[in-house]
């Protein structure tokens, strides 16, 4: 399983960079092309990401999560969740760099290579913010009677994230 | 809604701090924030560059074009009141590949340009057709085979095996699509497939 793991980004690597080569593509202009496309995009969301690190450290700073989050603990703990993963798994499907925010705290206190770091690596990883791409495709079009997209979308996200959370406690 | 996710998220951290005396701790947080927020945007500048590098490869030599074509099949399936022929198909597609490849920002217009094919069709221009929810559901739920920022910052944090978590991940969100899938199925059923 590890292995696999391992092989999959280097085999995609060369097989891209073999098929632009046998395609006879001028393979080093095309990076050079998309590298500056990651760097505009790096540029377009750091704002987002100041803006959500500033409100996600200042909630979590507060002690807010684990005071009053406290209450549920006896019960998380029956299911081996740490009580830090929760806004996590709350805020998926709202914002992503609200996660990736919380992810960045989790991997400073704990460590990637930690229980909770993995756990929060895959719930970064496995779906996608739901209601984000709601409001973003449908508003562009113009439709105003969303239906039961919505109920679908988060029930997904929960099978998702519930899936995340057995796939960590047994892989790891 | 980000709006009031970050207002209450704001509010709350100082309100609570503010009860519980920890106001100090709150004003050092604010002041050293901006240090993290650049931290952060560093480690996963570098791989976002690169990754993007990679995927453009893929798409200047037709390779992203194979891969929508190749998966086109299963979407007429998935889709089977949008005509066979019709470009929405081809924007899913290739939507898909490049959530695959991790490239969210990439995914977006593709998801764009699909759904404004899709708006086309659609009889009630102000109601989401079933087709779109369909798109929705495999679009949010995404299979994810490179989660490029996720691997970025393990890396960064000095993970001795960053990559591990794409298996896991893999399966999860394969989960997540079934599920979301599945239940979309139902509901269609239910409504006599309008």
């Amino acid at each position: 399983m590890n292995t696999l793991s391992k092989i999959v980004i280097p085999i995609f690597v060369v097989f891209v960079i073999f098929y632009g080569f046998k395609k006879k593509i001028n393979i080093y202009d095309s990076f050079l092309n998309g590298a500056k496309e990651g760097l505009m995009i790096s540029f377009n969301i750091f704002p987002s990401i100041i803006a959500m690190v500033f409100a996600i450290n200042i909630f979590l700073d507060s002690n807010f999560v684990y005071e009053v989050l406290a209450f549920f603990k006896p019960i998380l703990q029956m299911f081996n969740i740490p009580l830090e993963i929760m806004p996590m798994a709350i805020l998926r499907p709202i914002s992503g760099t609200a996660t990736l925010a919380i992810m960045n705290d989790i991997f400073i206190k704990y460590g990637p290579d930690s229980y909770i770091g993995r756990l929060a690596s895959v719930l970064q990883g496995c779906t996608d913010t739901t209601i984000y791409v709601l409001a973003l495709y449908f508003s562009s079009i113009g439709i105003k009677k969303i239906r039961y997209s919505l109920g679908v979308g988060l029930f997904a996200d929960l099978v998702g994230i519930t899936v995340g959370f057995l796939i960590t406690m047994l892989f790891f | 809604m980000v709006s009031y996710i970050w207002f209450f998220l704001i509010l709350i951290g100082i309100l609570f701090s503010l009860f519980t005396g920890k106001l100090d701790i709150i004003n050092d947080s604010i002041l050293t924030n901006g240090q993290e927020a650049l931290d952060l945007m560093l480690s996963i500048l570098p791989i976002i560059v690169l990754w993007t590098g990679i995927m453009k490869i893929a798409e200047d030599s037709g390779l992203l074009n194979k891969f929508a074509k190749l998966v086109e099949p299963i979407l007429s399936k998935l889709f089977p009141t949008v005509p066979k022929d019709n470009k929405a198909l081809g924007f899913i597609a290739s939507n898909i590949a490049a959530n695959m490849m991790g490239l969210g920002s990439a995914a977006t217009p593709f998801g764009l340009k699909a759904m404004s094919e899709l708006q086309k069709i659609n009889d009630k221009k102000d109601t989401a057709s079933v087709p779109m929810i369909t798109f929705l559901v495999l679009n949010t739920a995404g299979v994810t085979i490179v989660p490029t920022t996720v691997l970025a910052l393990r890396i960064a944090h000095g993970s001795a095996n960053p990559s591990e978590i794409i298996l896991p991940g893999v399966i999860a969100t394969f989960c997540s699509s079934i599920g979301g899938l599945l239940l979309d199925y139902f509901i269609r059923k239910r409504g006599n497939n309008k």
